[in-house]
């Protein structure tokens, strides 16, 4: 009886522990929105906020409490989109940015702007939705068929068949002199969220619920075909509607702020240095973390050459960037670059042999 | 459980050939043969993880293709070499993946019950919080195991267990595979490339050539110089140890 209740002891302990940075990171998240709710041109004080000021009630309930939720929204869809990409893909650099998700979504808004010079956010979403999900499910198929040897080239095939995506983009932006409407959603920025025009990056929430929701399948899957079977998990639907969660709640928010790369890369890498790979125990950690991120790069965004402000998209990319380099590094050097573990793992002849027996079976 | 004229092709060149067996149930049956024999392909037929072309895999009187997945996963495990042991999971959460077939995420007193005594039974309990990707091969096996063994399921099929393991590791593997039919009572199936692991540990012998069964039988019935001579295409010494034939082959 003594050991067994040593180890329950240290579950405890070490259940503890987990929640901490948790708990932490929501403490920080608390404090810098309540923060960045007074970042801006208009200075907004409590006390006449409170006092019954109607301007100053304006200000905040038009601008400044949207800005502060699209960016939790943001950040939070984001980076569980990515999160669940990595896991799905088994591939720890794929994301909405390259797994071209982005660059789909964005394709689906300008075709909603041809096709429908009249369209309201909601029909954009609509088209930046089906097209986001066909890119992401295109790409996933492409690299289960080729299977690459190296992990690293998976998120280096996504980032061309995003940029291939982007140029037609472009290329029919220029031809129907769209580029200027276009731009607003290739890069990310929060300065025109005002009340009434972003509600829709909501959307994000309930679906990175039901990724809660589904988080043992996706872990399940993201251990392999054979795993999954083995557990009578339906590997295609449940690889699909993960990627198809992922891509919506990514084109809600392209759709809403425009193009914000690297969270979705970097936010669910870090949490998973230190908390591991089980979704159920990252994902609000996750969640939390990339919310933080947005709002951080947000109010420096503002902060930087203010009273004007920086488009978020040039903050994150160029700190998203760094911390993308670092984690090159970082994985290079602790050798999690195999796609798939087994034969291409330690390169015994007689699993290589058995996986030539099994055929296209992979 | 009970496999009928199973055929498989691939490209228009047949893997597996009109095969039929019955797998002993309560018994260790091994399938070995030479490169491409086509033995893994058959396990991963059985274990409906590849999709025959023609053939039935009557398991508990149903053709396993219309058992519903999850209740089949109830029934039937299976490990194979293609797993992402990459993930940073604990051993724990790993094994805790086995009782998903019968209570989706979210686990019972009992269920708990049963990861205890799986991680208990493969000696991990020093490795509960460890993350796999951090394990040594063998204890990785080892984690695998103890999620097959919480998966309680009474057919076990190993594809390969002891590749890429060392002596030690494998034949502590193997030891394994012995206590979970001799002291479970499990039904378990392995593709061995190492003959004489198969002759020492398994109760009946399935040897493939050419996507075709050359001999099916007891271990004493398949170790016989005439049937591993042909079947490897190279000499074979059979010799005796603890009562258990092995052989020499040079």
């Amino acid at each position: 009886m003594r050991p067994e209740f040593a180890i329950s002891n240290l579950k405890e302990e070490t259940s503890i522990a987990k929640y901490k940075l948790t708990a932490a990171l929501a403490v920080l998240l608390l404090v810098l929105s309540g923060v960045s709710l007074f970042v801006g041109v208009i200075d907004l004080d409590l006390h006449s906020l409170f006092g019954g000021d109607a301007e100053q009630m304006k200000v905040f309930l038009v601008s400044r409490l949207p800005r502060l939720l699209a960016i939790l929204c943001t950040g939070v869809g984001m980076s569980v989109a990515g999160l669940i990409m990595q896991q799905l893909c088994m591939n720890k650099f794929v994301s909405p940015t390259t797994g071209a998700t982005i660059s789909s979504a964005q394709f689906g808004i300008l075709l909603a702007l041809l096709f429908m010079p009249q369209s309201t956010l909601w029909s954009r979403a609509v088209f930046a939705f089906a097209t986001a999900v066909l890119g992401t499910w295109v790409f996933v198929w492409f690299i289960q068929r080729i299977q690459f040897k190296d992990a690293v080239m998976v998120p280096l095939v996504g980032i061309m068949f995003g940029n291939v995506i982007g140029g037609v983009t472009n290329y029919l932006a220029y031809k129907y002199e769209m580029t200027q409407a276009l731009s607003s959603w290739l890069v990310g920025h929060f300065s025109v969220v005002l009340a009434g025009n972003y509600e829709l990056v909501w959307l994000a929430l309930p679906l990175v619920a039901l990724a809660f929701v589904f988080a043992n399948h996706f872990n399940i899957v993201g251990m392999g075909k054979d795993f999954s079977q083995n557990l009578g998990v339906p590997y295609q639907l449940v690889l699909f509607m993960g990627l198809s969660i992922a891509a919506m709640i990514t084109a809600s928010v392209v759709v809403v702020v425009g193009s914000i790369s690297y969270i979705g890369l970097i936010v669910p890498n870090i949490i998973a240095m230190f908390k591991g790979d089980k979704i159920r125990g990252t994902l609000v950690d996750t969640a939390l973390f990339g919310a933080l991120f947005v709002l951080v790069c947000d109010m420096l965004a503002r902060v930087v050459i203010a009273p004007y402000e920086l488009p978020i998209e040039l903050i994150v990319g160029i700190i998203g960037s760094v911390l993308f380099i670092g984690l090159l590094l970082y994985r290079l050097k602790h050798g999690r670059k195999a796609v798939r573990l087994g034969p291409a793992h330690s390169g015994g002849c007689a699993g290589a042999v058995s996986a030539q027996e099994r055929g296209a079976t992979g | 459980m009970r496999v009928q004229q199973l055929t498989k092709q691939y490209d228009g060149k047949t893997v597996v050939d009109a095969v039929s067996f019955e797998i002993p149930k309560g018994k260790v049956l091994s399938l070995i043969g030479p490169n491409g024999a086509g033995k893994s392909t058959v396990m991963g037929i059985i274990s409906r993880l590849i999709a025959r072309d023609a053939g039935l895999v009557d398991f508990g009187g149903k053709d396993i293709a219309r058992w519903k997945s999850r209740e089949l996963a109830k029934k039937l495990a299976i490990l194979t070499q293609s797993n992402n042991i990459q993930m940073k999971l604990t051993v724990r959460e790993l094994v805790t993946f086995g009782r998903f077939p019968y209570s989706g995420g979210r686990t019972t007193p009992e269920d708990e019950q049963l990861i205890d005594q799986a991680i208990a039974y493969m000696e991990l309990e020093g490795f509960e919080d460890r993350f796999i990707d951090e394990l040594s091969g063998g204890q990785r096996q080892r984690a695998l195991i103890a999620m097959v063994i919480a998966q309680d399921t009474e057919y076990v099929l190993l594809d390969e267990p002891t590749n890429n393991l060392d002596i030690y590791h494998a034949t502590n593997m193997m030891r394994t595979v012995r206590r979970l039919c001799d002291e479970l009572g499990k039904t378990v199936i392995l593709v061995l490339h190492e003959i004489n692991y198969a002759a020492f540990y398994s109760d009946y012998i399935c040897a493939f050539v050419d996507g075709r069964i050359a001999k099916f039988g007891t271990v004493a019935e398949v170790m016989t110089r005439e049937t591993l001579s042909s079947i490897y295409k190279v000499d074979f010494e059979i010799l005796e140890i603890e009562g258990k034939p092995l052989s020499i082959y040079y």
